[in-house]
């Protein structure tokens, strides 16, 4: 650099001002998020950076979860190849600005759904992915039944997240005094409480059966009944570009429907020809043009079937093995199940 | 450097050349670089304050510092001064404050205490000794010091639960909550004892000074040790005796979940501590190893000749010698640690960083987060820096 | 001599006397470094018998009770109970086997994964370049050029063949070398202007190079982060992105800069006064007198605690963990997120400590020698 004679330099200096300040107004025009997508050729999903059966790399270094298969869902729903995802793992601090920024298209990071996310940070939520709540875990050995009786108790949280102000609130309400261990990466966290450093450790309950059923004795462990706060966790996209937020809601009732009518990754070449039932019809694009009103090719929901499988088949392939009950994620077909689709018409 | 020493002939002012418009002049060159260099930086800085503004205002995001009076809702595990989840933003970033000053000055303190001994042990004539410390030294400053507090941290998670704590001594509990010591409980005959200690040890030093003076007048040595006693340790005894004596243990004890009472050091806490400490005294017996080999070797040999054992050579002639060497490096090994205790938020210790970083997650305000972050290093490091130049310059050699 | 007749005892001759202590060979070598009195002589047994208990200890735990692979289970789940039944006793090396290839090269796309492990090569090629003594001038910047752009095309893809792979799907070990090594590329020139500035007498370009070097050095590496992390992005106008590893590639350099900028400016002060009026008497130029007389002696000075600093980087990268960029200890961690691999962290922190350390202890021994032998003149 010091070898760079002075006139050279400082046109060079110049320069990149000039360029800068050029830069300024033709960047301020955003293109709406489909287009962008459509000319990038990729869909840029902000996931967890490794969340057991969520969104976490496997040893080939490839992304697999819940979360990851609705990103993928939404890539083979505009581009029939589910391969056309950029990952980008995202923290609880930088996910926000990612997705404000533009630096991600669409967040698929178990976020909860919450008024002041919605409105003032300048998000939509298109959906309810996965219906859960928070919750205690306590070891079995310490006898413990309800989550009132922690009171003196040790307990482990993520902090910064909805769920930490839950438990303070919970806390409050219940006067139950606590002391808080408090650590960024659950990882960590759960280190610490199967350590023993914490008698309990909270977090969404999905969370939890998820921890219980990574350790080699689950029985040592409890799950008290108690669930403190309704955590609607889903996908989001930013406010303001409608038809992004249309695609990803209709991804996911596309799923729900799917399972509903019994539409499998296996199957459903063979309904989109021959099943009869007018619905099934319309959904895969047989009749109608559904597809074009979302804006995508009509035969979108068979290639995402074909390509992901229904919201059965990516719950049992991501989240049943590691030990998550479908509980208030099942059709509203089943008892106490939540998950419903409008129709497709 | 006084203008008497100067010779008058250059106390003159060489005859000031009027300015010529030109770019052979190099002070036309020197205004037009500064020009341009401080519009360009103010033009940078200029443009990514406009985006900022703009950038806030369409995503509607909040600022200003008026968050710091809301109830922060926030629970934190360790503080010095009281706190509750009640409590404001300003008051949590108060206990995050302190809990960051509470490691950086024990582990300043305690990191210099093991990096002088290690780095003498380096310098040691025991094959065994210098080459286990030398092993130190090369391992600890080797290894990324997130690892190591990684590390520690699970160490401290294999210690055994409280109700099976490993407990070598009455009211001493080792447990994954944390160690536990009894505690005196604090009365104001204490406070009494305490300030009369802290007059004790001036005293004492007023005391040494005289003594010292005396000794430098008539070459007698006097003994000053009985007066530190008496002074140091005997007035705050006698103020104690005289308010009446309290003395109340409170002892840890298991109650329900945990042990209550007593003084409590979480395993994040030490964790911290030990990774800090650690690391850095490897860097610092570094420093002190060179700063003893910086001493010329006659000092030590003259030193010999005069008859004085290996010990007082090291403390009578070579430290202090060695001290000129050892202290802005050693300056700059203290800011290190105070900087790298904000790794903290990697193992759950709650300091400023910690604390800021979940506030700004609450809040959404990243700029005033960060902000507040950086103005409290910023006022830790300025700080230390100016100690330790003031003390660099107490001690630095007077040449004549 | 003859005195000594009149002191020997009346009764018999004296006694033979042993043979002086030898002062050479491995006897005296012990009493003089380890027995050379009871104090030396008790802490060379206690430190021998505690070496010896944490030796046996390690290799018990690393070597002799240790598993190094596991079945895998019909739908490719690792079957990790048998490591689980050790219970400690013993270290569980299969994390390692089987997640070896994540934690070095992370979500790079497996089939592809030569390209990164060139990358690796090619840097630890360029550190071993960059240390020969006979490449210490000119000639090194366009080495370094042209191995970062090869670096640049391995692993970004996208010609001559290779296929494109963005930067979100780098990891591992190349994003901790990416991240120190370029950091120092980008940050030494700027700290060679920024030291050059500080010593300047213009007073505005004084003050900027202050108020920098002081700013980033009073704040932690952290907060930088969290600011290319967070806070970059608000900077930028609308619609206008920086990848994230490229931002906190900024901030490591703005940091790296700071620090280099000290030790440069140390190797400045360090020239003898008489180098910068000699060479203002043969009528150079500012940029004539830095380029040609000040900066090839300054530079060279500061090579040792140049390459510490590195050190100290290379260590710092770690930190980028807490902003969710998946570099080597990052992925380390992340390999163990797997239900089936959860509560094997130590193996993994080993593994990723050992690679630190190899890079770290090579650099470190490179730099004690080239001090040792840039003070030779100081030796007596």
């Amino acid at each position: 650099m010091t070898q760079v004679s002075r006139p050279s330099f400082l046109r060079l200096l110049g320069a990149a001002l000039v360029a800068s300040v050029a830069a300024l107004p033709a960047m301020a025009q955003q293109a709406p998020t489909l287009d962008a997508i459509r000319a990038r050729g990729t869909l840029v999903c902000g996931v967890n950076t490794g969340l057991a059966g969520f969104a976490q790399p496997d040893s080939q270094g490839v992304w697999r979860g819940f979360d990851v298969d609705y990103c993928r869902a939404v890539a083979v729903a505009l581009f029939n190849d589910a391969s056309k995802v950029r990952y980008v793992p995202t923290t609880a601090q930088n996910r926000f600005t990612a997705l404000q920024s533009g630096e991600v298209d669409m967040l698929s990071r178990n976020t909860t759904w919450t008024l002041s996310r919605d409105t003032s940070l300048g998000f939509d939520f298109p959906a309810i992915s996965f219906f859960d709540g928070q919750g205690f875990m306590v070891k079995a050995s310490l006898g413990v039944r309800t989550a009132r009786e922690l009171d003196g108790a040790t307990i482990c949280v993520q902090p910064g997240t909805t769920t930490e102000q839950n438990l303070t609130d919970w806390a409050r309400a219940n006067r139950v005094n606590f002391t808080p261990v408090v650590i960024e990466r659950l990882e960590e966290l759960v280190g610490a409480f199967v350590g023993g450093r914490c008698d309990a450790f909270t977090t969404d309950v999905s969370g939890l059966a998820a921890t219980r059923a990574a350790q080699a004795r689950p029985a040592d462990y409890t799950i008290l009944p108690d669930v403190i706060s309704k955590e609607p966790l889903g996908p989001l996209v930013r406010h303001g570009d409608q038809r992004m937020t249309d695609l990803v809601r209709w991804v996911h009732f596309g799923l729900i429907a799917s399972e509903e009518l019994g539409i499998t990754a296996a199957n459903v070449r063979q309904m989109a020809a021959n099943d009869t039932r007018p619905e099934v019809q319309r959904m895969l694009g047989r009749n109608g043009d559904l597809g074009q009103m979302l804006g995508v090719d009509n035969a979108w929901l068979v290639n995402v079937i074909a390509a992901i499988g229904n919201y059965g088949e990516i719950f049992e392939r991501n989240l049943t093995p590691i030990g998550i009950q479908r509980g208030p994620n099942a059709l509203w077909t089943t008892p106490g199940g939540l998950q419903y689709a409008p129709p497709f018409r | 450097m006084s203008d008497a020493t100067v010779d008058p002939r250059f106390r003159r002012k060489p005859p000031k050349r009027p300015l010529r418009l030109s770019w052979a002049d190099e002070r036309v060159r020197g205004i037009v670089w500064q020009v341009v260099v401080v519009a360009i930086i103010g033009g940078i800085i200029y443009w990514l304050w406009s985006n900022t503004v703009h950038n806030l205002e369409v995503r509607r995001i909040a600022t200003g510092f008026g968050f710091l009076w809301r109830e922060a809702g926030l629970p934190i595990a360790e503080h010095v001064i009281p706190y509750e989840p009640t409590d404001t933003y300003f008051r949590a970033l108060t206990v995050g404050v302190l809990n960051t000053l509470k490691v950086a000055v024990v582990g300043i303190v305690l990191a210099t205490i093991l990096g002088t001994v290690v780095g003498i042990a380096r310098l040691s004539k025991n094959f065994l000794v210098s080459k286990i410390a030398g092993f130190y030294v090369e391992v600890i400053r080797d290894l990324p010091l997130l690892l190591q507090l990684l590390f520690w941290y699970t160490v401290m998670q294999g210690l055994p639960g409280p109700r099976q704590a490993f407990h070598p001594a009455e009211g001493l509990y080792f447990s994954n909550r944390g160690f536990r010591f009894p505690a005196l409980e604090w009365e104001g005959a204490h406070t009494a004892a305490l300030a009369a200690c802290v007059v004790g040890t001036v005293l004492t030093w007023l005391y040494a000074r005289v003594a010292r003076a005396k000794q430098m007048a008539d070459g007698q040595p006097r003994k000053i040790w009985p007066a530190a006693i008496a002074l140091i340790l005997g007035l705050p005894i006698f103020v104690w005796l005289a308010l009446g004596a309290p003395w109340t243990i409170d002892w840890p004890a298991l109650r329900g979940f945990n042990f209550r009472g007593g003084m409590a050091v979480s395993p994040e806490y030490a964790a911290l501590l030990i990774g800090l400490v650690t690391y850095t005294a490897g860097f610092i017996a570094e420093v002190v190893r060179a700063g003893i080999l910086s001493v010329n070797q006659g000092q030590w040999e003259a030193a010999q000749a005069l008859g004085l054992r290996h010990g007082s050579v090291l403390r009578l002639i070579v430290l202090p010698q060695a001290l000129r060497v050892i202290i802005p490096p050693m300056t700059s090994n203290y800011l290190n640690l105070t900087k790298n205790s904000s790794l903290a938020v990697a193992i759950g210790y709650q300091d400023i960083v910690s604390i800021a970083n979940t506030t700004l997650n609450q809040t959404g305000q990243a700029i005033e987060g960060i902000a507040i972050i950086m103005l409290v290093y910023l006022t830790i490091s300025l700080s230390i820096s100016l100690f330790m130049n003031w003390y660099n310059a107490k001690i630095a050699l007077v040449e004549r | 001599m003859s005195d000594i007749t009149a002191n020997t005892p009346i009764h018999g001759s004296s006694a033979p006397r042993d043979a002086p202590m030898a002062t050479t060979g491995p006897i005296a070598w012990l009493r003089a470094n380890l027995f050379s009195g009871w104090l030396s002589t008790a802490v060379t047994l206690l430190l021998g018998y505690l070496i010896v208990r944490a030796v046996v200890g390690i290799v018990d735990w690393a070597f002799i009770n240790a598993i190094w692979s596991v079945p895998l289970s019909p739908t490719g789940v690792a079957q990790t109970q048998v490591c689980r039944d050790l219970q400690g006793a013993g270290a569980c090396w299969a994390v390692v086997t089987e997640k070896h290839r994540f934690m070095l090269f992370g979500t790079y796309p497996y089939e592809q994964h030569w390209r990164p492990a060139i990358v690796c090569l090619l840097f630890i090629g360029l550190y071993i370049v960059s240390a020969m003594r006979r490449f210490w001038n000119w000639t090194l910047v366009p080495i370094w050029i042209v191995t970062l752009t090869a670096i640049g095309i391995l692993m970004w893809g996208g010609v001559l063949g290779l296929p494109y792979v963005p930067q979100e799907r780098w990891g591992g070990l190349p994003i901790t070398l990416i991240l120190a090594t370029f950091g120092l590329a980008f940050a030494f020139p700027l700290s060679i202007l920024v030291a050059l500035g500080r010593r300047s007498s213009l007073p505005a370009i004084k003050v900027l190079c202050v108020v920098y070097v002081e700013l980033i050095r009073g704040v932690p590496l952290i907060s930088l982060l969290f600011m290319a992390s967070v806070m970059f992005p608000l900077f930028l106008p609308e619609g206008m992105n920086i990848d994230k590893l490229l931002r906190a590639q900024i901030a490591i350099i703005l940091f790296a800069g700071a620090y280099l900028a000290e030790v440069v400016r140390g190797g400045l002060q360090a020239l003898p006064k008489g180098q910068y009026e000699a060479a203002d008497a043969m009528g150079l130029s500012y940029w004539q007198k830095t380029g040609l007389i000040i900066l090839p002696q300054a530079l060279r000075l500061v090579i040792p605690p140049l390459v510490n600093t590195f050190i100290g980087f290379f260590k710092d990268t770690s930190l980028v963990l807490i902003i969710g960029i998946f570099d080597l200890l990052t992925a380390g961690k992340t390999a163990i997120v797997e239900p089936a691999w959860q509560g094997f962290g130590v193996e993994v922190y080993v593994f990723v400590g050992l690679i630190y350390l190899c890079f770290c202890f090579a650099m470190s021994k490179y730099s004690q020698g080239l001090e040792a032998e840039l003070n030779r003149h100081r030796r007596r």
